[in-house]
């Protein structure tokens, strides 16, 4: 298995949308080359006939019956927003056009 | 100091039912407790005297007015600050949620409340429940109650330090890799694993969704059994909780007997990497389980050796995924906001200063394992052996009632020693994993204090799916054993605060 190196830390970290700084990239580089090294093992067993499991239990489809229920208010749903606008998350730009 | 703070959660419940005691009381004594302590535990990020005083007087309310109590009315708990509450803050442990007070209640906090229990508080864990020493918590470390200058377990290591220190007869924990059982273990108290799916994770902020099971800790078997029989059961808001009656734990652990029972010794926990007191202390309670009328065989479960790296690729890969919701746009911080930058950039740059490195270690380790080009090697691997190590488990069951092994390799290290070395510090679940990417049901409860440094060691008994009432059984018959010949809980034997 390929090492991990800075760049691919560097390219992780903007898929993880993490700004991290130069020596972060450096410290993680070396951490996650030596976890990933440890934990490719899995590869030794994990034959083509073996089915994978996602899950501990045999559970497939669990709904809840359709009803309304009580729900949060408005208020609440905002309660904990960094910034509210008319009832509503107030975000930074989304779109790349100047504002 | 007083003796209320020294009684079992049963003996307090029945204290207060009689009315020999009040439930204020009680809950006054923990708080004066928590205030002569906590300088030097740090068991707590967040203390609600005065609502905890509140709920213990609406309970003596209850009381007067002749309404009959429950066995854990009026009894305190420290609550595990990774599930909501609307009436304290919600922190998981980090920064990125500091002082953010959840608009709902997890379903195991509205359950605590039903039962009567009395919230006193949220303790300390690892960032969002990943780590095991709470080193990893961006409010500073828990220390261990038996030796300030070690790690009390993690992630749930305030709510074990909370328990083994008597600032509270019980408290709530999570267990995803070990997060119950390795804490239980190295303060010398009694930690539970329910089966996942057992108990609700509605309200418990998701680390790894698959592996997630919140569970009860207590200083013996009986309370734990009470307060995993008081918040666990189906609960419509998890679409992963089982809609099937709580096993008969506090039936279970009140008969505590192993007669006819066969129990399987795991072959592949012990020898290299294992301290020799713990091993010592295992082997003194396997002979025990034997002199108490079980057959004891040795069983060999190969899979299990690959659980740790199985793991630590199924847990971040899911991680990655679950703190995706962290997006500084909802609730939570939000930096760097100052209008020329866009939510992409915000959302990077508060990310970077609201998770601490075991965090954005997982989540990068967890984005790594699941890109294409590396997803069958690692992650599809993984999810293959978690199909063996389920096989191993279940050969095993054919042929003995319960599995055990030491909950840990080591007794609890120093805090600083493994910090920085990821690596080192994921050993500690090496014992604890297979029963979460199994999902069975697992105890911890104590069995002695190793030789060469005088502190706690647990042991580990592990039953199949939905047979959490076995542990209780064998945990129970272990504990009174073990305590008529230490001639009392092995926590009377850590020196005083």
């Amino acid at each position: 298995m390929s090492a991990i190196t800075r760049e691919e830390v560097a390219h992780l970290a903007r898929l993880s949308r993490l700004a991290l700084a130069d020596e972060e990239l450096d410290h993680f580089a070396a951490q996650l080359d030596q976890i990933v090294g440890a934990v490719a093992r899995v590869a030794e067993v994990a034959t083509a006939d073996i089915p994978p499991s996602s899950h501990a239990l045999p559970l497939t489809n669990v709904f809840r019956p359709d009803v309304v229920a009580p729900s949060l208010t408005p208020e609440q749903a905002l309660s904990g927003a960094p910034a509210v606008e008319d009832d509503r998350f107030r975000v930074p730009r989304i779109l790349g056009e100047e504002a | 100091m007083s003796e209320l703070i020294k009684k079992t959660a049963a003996e307090l419940g029945s204290l207060i039912a009689s009315g020999e005691v009040s439930a204020v009381e009680v809950t006054q004594a923990h708080l004066d407790r928590i205030a002569a302590v906590e300088d030097r535990v740090h068991a707590f990020l967040h203390v609600g005297a005065e609502s905890a005083l509140a709920q213990a007087a609406a309970v003596d309310a209850k009381r007067a007015a002749g309404e009959e109590l429950g066995p854990l009315a009026g009894v305190p708990i420290a609550h595990k600050d990774v599930f909501t509450t609307t009436d304290m803050p919600t922190t998981a442990g980090s920064k990125i949620l500091e002082g953010w007070r959840p608009p709902y209640d997890a379903t195991v906090t509205r359950r605590l409340r039903e039962t009567g229990l009395v919230i006193l508080g949220k303790t300390n864990l690892d960032e969002f429940a990943m780590g095991s020493s709470t080193e990893n918590s961006a409010y500073g470390p828990t220390h261990n109650p038996w030796d300030l200058t070690r790690i009390p377990g993690g992630s749930s290591g305030g709510a074990s330090a909370s328990v083994a220190a008597y600032e509270a007869p019980l408290s709530t924990g999570t267990d995803t890799g070990g997060s119950i059982r390795q804490p239980a273990a190295v303060t010398g108290i009694v930690g539970m694993k329910p089966t996942y799916g057992g108990s609700s994770r509605y309200g418990l902020i998701a680390f790894a969704s698959s592996l997630d099971t919140p569970g009860p800790f207590a200083r013996n078997v009986l309370d734990a059994a009470l307060l995993h029989e008081a918040f666990s059961g189906h609960d419509p808001m998890d679409s992963t909780s089982i809609d099937q009656p709580v096993p008969s734990v506090v039936e279970a652990a009140r008969q505590g007997d192993v007669a006819g029972l066969t129990v399987g010794v795991v072959k592949e926990f012990g020898g290299d990497g294992y301290q020799p007191g713990v091993l010592a202390r295992f082997q003194e309670a396997v002979e025990l389980l034997e002199s108490l009328g079980a057959k004891v065989v040795e069983v060999s479960c190969p899979s299990f050796t690959y659980a740790l790296p199985a793991y630590y690729l199924i847990a971040p890969s899911e991680c990655s995924s679950n703190l995706a919701r962290f997006d500084a746009m909802r609730y939570g911080l939000r930096v760097g906001d100052d209008g020329t930058r866009s939510a992409e950039e915000v959302m990077a740059l508060t990310r970077a200063a609201g998770f601490g490195p075991e965090v954005k270690r997982r989540i990068m380790l967890g984005t790594y394992a699941l890109s294409s080009g590396y997803y069958d090697a690692y992650y599809g691997s993984a999810q293959k052996v978690r199909t063996l190590i389920s096989r191993d488990f279940e050969a095993a069951f054919q042929h003995v009632d319960v599995l055990i092994s030491p909950t840990t390799p080591t007794t609890a290290f120093p805090i600083g020693e493994r910090a920085d070395d990821p690596m080192a510090m994921y050993l500690a679940d090496l014992c604890t994993i297979p029963s979460n990417l199994a999902g069975n049901a697992a105890l911890s409860v104590p069995c002695g204090l190793a030789d060469e440094d005088g502190l706690p060691v647990g042991l580990q008994i592990m039953a199949p799916v939905l047979g959490d009432d076995r542990c209780y059984r064998v945990g129970a018959a272990v504990e009174r054993a073990f305590e008529s010949r230490w001639g009392g809980p092995l926590l009377s034997k850590a020196p005083a605060l």
